[in-house]
């Protein structure tokens, strides 16, 4: 049994909890419980502050204004991507794109990419992927002819490795995973899949949507080629996130799209482009966006992703352990490493039913295939319900979604 | 009855209601109730698109009258589905496009749906009308 008690010594959940002003409010007439962490995450004061600031005293166009504010602006800016830059260990900080989050950097390597296959090459990604990962792979296979390949996955949620190195041949010329699966919250081996990816010559992109709330990844140790973050996973604000690439891809890989700030020269006869990071930074980026990413990394920071993910795991482990002896629930999602998501069903209910009926106990969870319908097709359900825990979530706050779940259970049975 | 008595009937039944947790304990009772449509029926052409959970509506003309059946794999929208049919089948093509709808928002069935719930409502509302209205079609 976990001990509700103990666990709490790195980590003040209640003081936590006072930075969190939305956590405060009513939903359907009950204190919110918010479970829905893996979707997006909630939004500290010290990041709303840096948002306000922002747009309170320094707001302009960064890069090219020549007046203070600009300046200004442009300084933040520049050193949020510092920022991330350490956070990650990342070697250099050209080496970190700004991009509107994870999405935007996986298609922009997919894009990228179009100029270096050719039929006959495959792909290999993991069955564990989200609608996202997994589209911008078949779009540029459709260009180029190259194949995509699937790394399949055991009854538990994990990858399939055996199967992933007979898959690896000198075919192969990009290997995407998620380092976390956001259905299932399986923690994936990226280290091995990057090591055998590499012996044969391909490249890897990790997408970090999932674990970067959780874990803190050296990405020079990791050695990975791409990897993708967004920041509203992650107390930051939506439409900001980053692609890291190991600079000698970064500057193989042509501008994804054209615009202001991209470029060196411009005449309408040719166009040289700007170093990195411009290069793939057109237009007015989301400059607050930007900025408050770095204030969310700070927060974080100062609490220590050791103490969060300790505290998160023992969340995680109470709720399992709740939710299990209620009669006919199953768990999807059981590998040996996971992050803090519950993905389960009852028998014989639909995850919709229960997730409306939580809602109106004010208990925040997703419900349905999680834009990962691969992952539902393989156990041959329609969905999950899918609870995600953030260090800002309580034993008590597990109590009730463990008291909703029966509730909801004895009104749908 | 007519459809405009059905609803006033509907409404009456709900204003009874204290709380959302009767509501919703009466909507899975109704879509429990709810009579199923006959297991050919329910394929990818019965499926109402914009609904999360699957739902599947058949209707064919009996006498001069447009008779819905349907089912859903989740039980609360069985049960918002056991009220639309109840409003709508079993009448005449002319009057079910002609229909209001207005007593949706009275028992305040569209608040308590989560927003997903709600597109799902007014697409199965459409798929009913546009029934009615190819029957209609057929008979002028």
């Amino acid at each position: 049994m976990t001990n509700k008690n103990t666990i709490a010594a790195k980590l003040d959940v209640d003081v936590i909890r006072k930075d969190f002003p939305i956590l405060k409010r009513k939903v359907n007439g009950q204190s919110l419980v918010y479970l829905d962490n893996a979707a997006t995450s909630q939004t500290p004061q010290q990041v709303i502050d840096a948002i306000v600031d922002y747009y309170q005293n320094y707001n302009a166009n960064i890069h090219r204004g020549v007046h203070s504010l600009s300046q200004e602006a442009t300084d933040a800016y520049e050193t949020a991507r510092e920022k991330i830059r350490a956070h990650f260990n990342i070697g250099k900080r050209h080496e970190v794109i700004f991009t509107s989050g994870t999405t935007h950097a996986i298609n922009l390597v997919a894009s990228g990419f179009t100029h270096f296959l050719k039929e006959g090459d495959e792909i290999l990604v993991s069955a564990l992927e989200h609608h996202s990962n997994i589209v911008p792979w078949q779009m540029l296979c459709e260009r180029t002819g190259a194949k995509l390949r699937v790394i399949p996955m055991t009854m538990n949620g994990e990858l399939k490795m055996e199967e992933y190195h007979r898959l690896l041949s000198e075919r192969t010329k990009l290997v995407f995973c998620n380092h976390v699966s956001n259905a299932l919250g399986t923690i994936n081996p990226i280290e091995g899949i990057i090591g055998a990816a590499h012996k044969v010559g391909a490249a890897v992109l990790i997408d970090g949507a999932q674990a970067a709330a959780h874990i803190k990844s050296d990405l020079q140790k990791l050695d990975v080629d791409f990897y993708t973050v967004s920041a509203h996973k992650m107390c930051g604000p939506t439409g900001v996130g980053i692609l890291y690439g190991k600079e000698k891809w970064l500057n193989k890989l042509p501008p994804y799209q054209g615009g202001g700030e991209m470029i060196a020269e411009v005449t309408f006869e040719k166009t040289t482009y700007a170093n990195l990071p411009h290069k793939f930074e057109a237009g007015t980026p989301n400059i607050c966006g930007g900025i408050a990413f770095g204030a969310a990394l700070d927060y974080m920071n100062t609490i220590g992703f050791e103490a969060i993910s300790e505290y998160e795991d023992a969340l995680v482990d109470y709720a399992t352990e709740q939710l299990l002896a209620i009669d006919g629930l199953k768990i999807y999602g059981t590998a040996k490493h996971k992050t803090s998501v519950v993905s389960f069903n009852i028998e014989d209910i639909h995850p919709y039913d229960i997730g409306t009926i939580l809602d109106k106990m004010g208990i925040a969870v997703r419900t349905g295939h999680h834009c990962a319908q691969p992952i539902m097709d393989f156990y041959q359900i329609p969905g999950t319900v899918r609870a995600s825990f953030s260090f800002y979530n309580t034993m008590e706050e597990v109590d009730k979604l463990v008291e909703a779940v029966k509730k909801a259970k004895s009104m749908l049975l | 009855m007519t459809i405009q008595e059905i609803q006033e009937e509907i409404v009456d039944e709900f204003s009874m209601f204290e709380d959302w947790m009767q509501r919703y304990e009466y909507m899975i009772e109704l879509g429990k109730s709810l009579p199923l449509i006959d297991g050919q029926y329910k394929t990818e052409d019965h499926i109402i698109k914009g609904c999360q959970s699957k739902v599947w509506v058949h209707a064919e003309m009996k006498d001069d009258k447009v008779v819905f059946t349907a089912d859903s794999d989740a039980i609360i929208t069985k049960g918002i589905i056991a009220i639309l049919i109840r409003v709508f089948s079993n009448q005449k093509p002319q009057d079910v496009i002609n229909a209001s709808t207005d007593f949706i928002d009275e028992i305040g069935l569209k608040e308590h749906l989560s927003p997903t719930r709600a597109n799902g409502l007014v697409s199965m509302i459409k798929q009913l009308k546009l029934y009615a209205v190819a029957y209609q079609a057929q008979l002028n």
